[in-house]
């Protein structure tokens, strides 16, 4: 088998530390979203070139984005400066511009923006990738045949001996249980598994209403991803693998990032 | 009509439609490229292969393509046509009140013709209803909350400016708001779909209809807490229903969650034209039945009757059209093109 050369490791590394970024309103990766459109190594300096499905899509979520594969690109521990270069939207440069020299989104938007620098936007959409997670292990175990009363009982330490199997619940498991933790509503093996994002424990007798309620923020995050991946595929019409890609990284991941972009700011 | 598998003939009123010109003759800039280009991608993201245009059709169709897809091939007896100006990106703007009517007035009986207005231009803003009203005698207005206007990239049903719009409207007899509800662009660090202002609104207008085009999707769960409270609220399916052909199931989910909370007559069929066309829409509305478990979960369904009611009759009772004179009407008027 082929050795990875250092750079390759490195471009490895970073689709990894881009696997943790969500596009907010959908919770899905940008690197499964097709949104990553290539990766520049120079030494300790990495850019990263995205692109949305359409040029009119909110700049707010494209900043969000950005900033957060700043961030996550920044972390890995070779990595001095990373910059983001999103390309053929109608606020690409103020996005970029304000990402890249940290200016914030009310700075960089002035006037178009209302003042809080994007935090209760965030908030909110976190609460919803809670939300979509939760829904997808619980129906997964109802439909195994856990009584509600089973799931409402159910530790965090019972939800990790827990079967998924392969599809989709399998995949929102440890992404559930990721936020779970970090929100704090569960620490220890003892503690519940299910609770609502403001704390409270599912009851049996609440269970139907409560799914109710995430079904609809499903569908809502499913139009947008149905819709975002085709307008995508339609926008980009996705090339076809030539001779000379994928590269090794990508085969190995299973993912086909775009050309080189060209240099962005 | 629509003439079923079985022969029955069910009244359709298309309830959201366009004739615009997007051609690169009337663009005014790279933002009037990028918003036709936008429509053509859901164009070709949602509808079935056989049915895609060509790009250059797709921007600019002709009167007699607009007649032969509704009426001709397509099942429509009537559609509203609604009026998007568009002119800080297009030269002639989009698909104007002038432009709609004239193609009204060449098919009679055929066309409903909703106006529109910014209520940022205040006075002005009151004077054009004015004229609307007395010279197209229109019943309804499609707004368009994330149009840019000058400095502003937006505006919100209950600004205080739109108020005294909305005031008039229902003095004139303007009944029918209805409000596009997708991406905006403004305030920007706000959730972008935001549909609060049609609550407030709605409350504060109940001799008004307002019809929330793409019942709001992406934030279906917001506009059902609306629509469930607000007799006067309505969902158009336009956006929602191509995914009948694409996403089935997932459509099946989203029309089982209307008719639960916003009910089944309170639902309006609309094809978009010319983003996708109503025949293979319509079509495939009719044959379309609930997956069993959906249906138990919500305890609704969408029987025949009820599919009646959305792609014509709840239109027909908001627009007072008098179904039975208007068939009669229609069916004394030859469908072709030829009679030109």
């Amino acid at each position: 088998m082929e050795r990875l050369t250092a750079t390759e490791e490195r471009r490895r590394a970073v689709w990894r530390a881009l696997d943790r970024v969500t596009d907010p309103e959908l919770d899905d990766p940008i690197t499964d979203m097709g949104f990553v459109d290539g990766i520049e190594i120079a030494g300790g300096s990495v850019e990263v070139a995205f692109r949305l499905p359409t040029y009119w899509c909110s700049p707010n979520f494209a900043y969000l984005m950005a900033e957060d594969i700043r961030r996550e690109v920044e972390a890995l521990p070779w990595v001095e400066q990373a910059r983001v270069c999103l390309q053929d939207h109608m606020f690409a440069d103020k996005v970029n511009e304000g990402v890249n020299d940290g200016t914030g989104f009310d700075a960089s938007f002035g006037d178009m923006a209302s003042g809080d620098d994007l935090s209760a936007l965030r908030a909110k959409f976190e609460v919803k990738a809670f939300q979509r997670r939760q829904e997808s292990v619980l129906l997964h175990l109802r439909a195994a045949g856990c009584t509600d009363a089973e799931i409402a009982a159910m530790t965090l330490a019972a939800f990790d001996l827990a079967d998924f199997g392969e599809g989709e619940a399998a995949a929102q498991k440890p992404r559930y249980r990721e936020m779970l933790l970090a929100k704090g509503l569960a620490r220890e093996g003892a503690d519940l598994a299910f609770r609502t994002w403001e704390g409270a424990p599912l009851t049996p007798a609440g269970m139907a209403d409560y799914l109710g309620t995430l079904r609809q923020v499903r569908i809502n995050m499913e139009f947008n991803g149905a819709l975002c991946r085709r307008l995508k595929s339609t926008r980009y019409k996705e090339a076809e693998l030539g001779e000379d890609g994928p590269g090794l990284v990508d085969f190995m991941l299973g993912r086909v990032p775009g050309q080189t972009p060209p240099a962005c700011i | 009509m629509y003439k079923t598998p079985d022969g029955k003939e069910i009244f359709v009123i298309d309830g959201h439609i366009h004739f615009w010109d997007g051609s690169p003759e009337n663009q005014r800039n790279v933002h009037g490229k990028q918003f036709i280009d936008c429509f053509y991608a859901y164009h070709t993201a949602l509808s079935p292969k056989e049915q895609l245009w060509e790009k250059a059709k797709f921007e600019k169709y002709s009167e007699d393509d607009l007649y032969r897809d509704l009426f001709v091939d397509g099942p429509d007896d009537m559609a509203i046509v609604q009026s998007t100006y568009l002119k800080d990106f297009y030269k002639n703007g989009f698909n104007t009140l002038e432009r709609n009517a004239a193609v009204a007035e060449r098919f009679p009986d055929r066309f409903i013709v909703n106006g529109s207005f910014d209520p940022r231009d205040g006075e002005k803003a009151l004077e054009y209803i004015h004229f609307m009203k007395e010279t197209y005698d229109i019943k309804g207005v499609k707004m368009y909350t994330a149009e840019w206007n000058g400095s502003s990239k937006g505006w919100r049903l209950d600004d205080p400016d739109a108020y005294r719009c909305f005031e008039l409207c229902e003095k004139l007899g303007i009944r029918n708001i209805h409000v596009h509800k997708g991406p905006t662009i403004l305030p920007l660090n706000k959730d972008a779909f935001d549909v609060h202002d049609v609550d407030n609104a709605a409350t504060d207008f109940q001799g008004l209809n307002w019809i929330v085009e793409h019942c709001g999707l992406p934030r279906l769960d917001d506009f059902c807490w609306i629509a469930v409270q607000e007799t006067n609220v309505y969902g158009g399916l336009a956006v929602a229903l191509p995914f009948i052909h694409s996403r089935p199931r997932y459509f099946a989910e989203v029309i089982s969650e209307l008719l639960f909370w916003v009910g089944e007559d309170n639902l309006l069929f609309g094809s978009d034209y010319a983003i996708w066309t109503p025949q293979w829409l319509v079509e495939k509305f009719w044959a379309f039945e609930l997956p069993e478990d959906i249906r138990e979960e919500r305890g609704v369904d969408l029987t025949p009757a009820v599919k009646e009611k959305i792609l014509g009759l709840n239109a027909a009772r908001i627009y007072d059209v008098d179904v039975e004179a208007k068939r009669s009407a229609l069916a004394s008027t030859p469908v072709t093109l030829a009679a030109e």
